[in-house]
């Protein structure tokens, strides 16, 4: 029996989240380590396990993967969520590398000067309703697909779902004008794995908090 | 037959020069469509090509491609040069990340304000030696093959050749303890497409100077 995928990272969203995303919906269990000090992290890098010295790490069949978009190709591709052939995995990986893009800004924001997070967060939206959100409702509403790519789950759609809820945590009327994708909304977070995933009590974690920051800046030292 | 790929981009390194050098190294010809005023960037997304109103965007079978992993990842299965399976692949999306990673702080050298440049340089230096050439030498030295992954050529290898010559750009003396490194940036360079792009006259962009800065500033706003 395969062993599980043992994940090493701060306990919060940051580079991570993605990831636990993409193993909830593919129903696969997973364990985590969380970072807590400075020791431990140092163990992490004497030990030869972290490439360039980066987190997010994962263990998983007998590789020490790092680098978030290695590890979510990786896991797309395993666990048959990367598309039919190689048309529809450039599409994914469009439209996964948009939504990532916008993450990662808003996994940023924290780690900035305080007087600009009003400032960086309102730029996120904007992005989010101008740049990102149309395309991805003209996308649903040209094929009239259920799913984003290839009428089946893929990772694009699960997270463009991530991406959805983290800019609604900004903006609670974000979708407003995008009815398609409202409905995405409803229909994939209601896929039984997800549906568990956005339960209390899951590997999900809540968004930053100054706790978290503290504990990131001290373990990496910056 | 398919007609040629045809690259969307300023006529500068940006975004677009490791794709350039992903083909050239396939063997692959190409066309480039380039984009000289704001005018040119605007027809680009009001004819909807830009998914994300963004270049780089190369025409290729058929499709529209944007996100510059997207179109590497798409180009490199096309042309073979991803790997055997999906743990090349994976070793191929880590050791590329690290790349894109240290690419981009050098790439962005050029828009750093004149009193923190040399505090940048610095820490590029510091990683370049000390995190990433270091991982890579040790990779090299670890197999003891002549490529980084699977024995053969792959599109990682042309990533890092590319990374590389900007290193020595950077500082020529940065290479000096990487023998591994050394060598493989010789016989990498040997390789008939590899050598041919290398030389004067082919699609090979020079390092951006301060008049073509300006342009893209004018035309992408920034």
């Amino acid at each position: 029996m395969e062993a599980k995928p043992k994940l090493y990272y701060f306990c919060g969203r940051g580079r991570m989240e993605s990831v636990r995303w993409l193993l909830a919906a593919a129903g696969v269990e997973f364990e985590e380590e969380f970072l807590e000090t400075r020791e431990q992290y140092e163990k992490l890098q004497k030990d030869g396990r972290l490439l360039f010295d980066q987190v997010p790490l994962v263990e998983i069949d007998g590789m020490r993967l790092t680098q978030t978009r290695a590890i979510l190709s990786y896991l797309a591709a395993k666990y048959n969520l990367y598309g039919k052939d190689l048309k529809e995995r450039a599409r994914i990986d469009m439209y996964t590398d948009g939504t990532l893009d916008l993450m990662i800004m808003i996994a940023s924001v924290p780690f900035k000067p305080p007087e600009e997070k009003e400032e960086n967060y309102a730029l996120i939206v904007k992005r989010a309703k101008t740049r990102y959100f149309p395309v991805f409702e003209k996308i649903l509403k040209d094929h009239g697909e259920a799913f984003l790519v290839g009428n089946q789950l893929s990772w694009a759609d699960i997270q463009l779902l991530e991406a959805i809820l983290m800019v609604e945590e900004l903006s609670p009327s974000v979708l407003s004008d995008f009815p398609l994708l409202q409905a995405f909304k409803t229909r994939i977070s209601n896929i039984p794995t997800i549906k568990k995933f956005l339960q209390p009590g899951s590997q999900r974690k809540p968004p930053p908090d100054d706790h978290y920051v503290k504990v990131v800046r001290d373990v990496l030292k910056f | 037959m398919a007609g040629k790929p045809v690259l969307h981009h300023f006529n500068g390194r940006g975004r677009m020069e490791c794709i350039r050098w992903l083909l050239a190294a396939a063997g692959v010809e190409f066309e480039e469509k380039f984009i000289e005023c704001p005018e040119d960037l605007e027809k680009l997304r009001k004819d909807g090509k830009l998914m994300f109103e963004q270049v780089p965007m190369v025409e290729i079978d058929g499709m529209m491609l944007v996100q510059t992993r997207a179109i590497l990842n798409y180009i490199a299965t096309k042309y073979d040069l991803y790997g055997k399976d999906v743990k090349e692949r994976a070793l191929i999306d880590m050791y590329t990340e690290g790349i894109i990673d240290l690419s981009e702080m050098i790439g962005q050298l050029v828009l750093c304000p004149p009193d923190q440049k040399e505090a940048k340089i610095s820490l590029i230096k510091d990683r370049t030696k000390n995190r990433y050439l270091h991982a890579f030498e040790k990779v090299l030295k670890g197999h003891g093959q002549d490529y980084l992954v699977g024995n053969r050529l792959t599109r990682v290898d042309i990533h890092l050749l590319e990374l590389l010559l900007y290193v020595e750009e950077l500082d020529s003396s940065l290479l000096a303890p990487f023998p591994q490194l050394k060598a493989l940036k010789s016989r990498l360079s040997s390789l008939p497409n590899v050598k041919k792009f290398l030389q004067p006259g082919s699609q090979r962009k020079p390092p951006l100077d301060a008049k073509q800065i300006e342009e893209a500033r004018k035309i992408f706003k920034f």
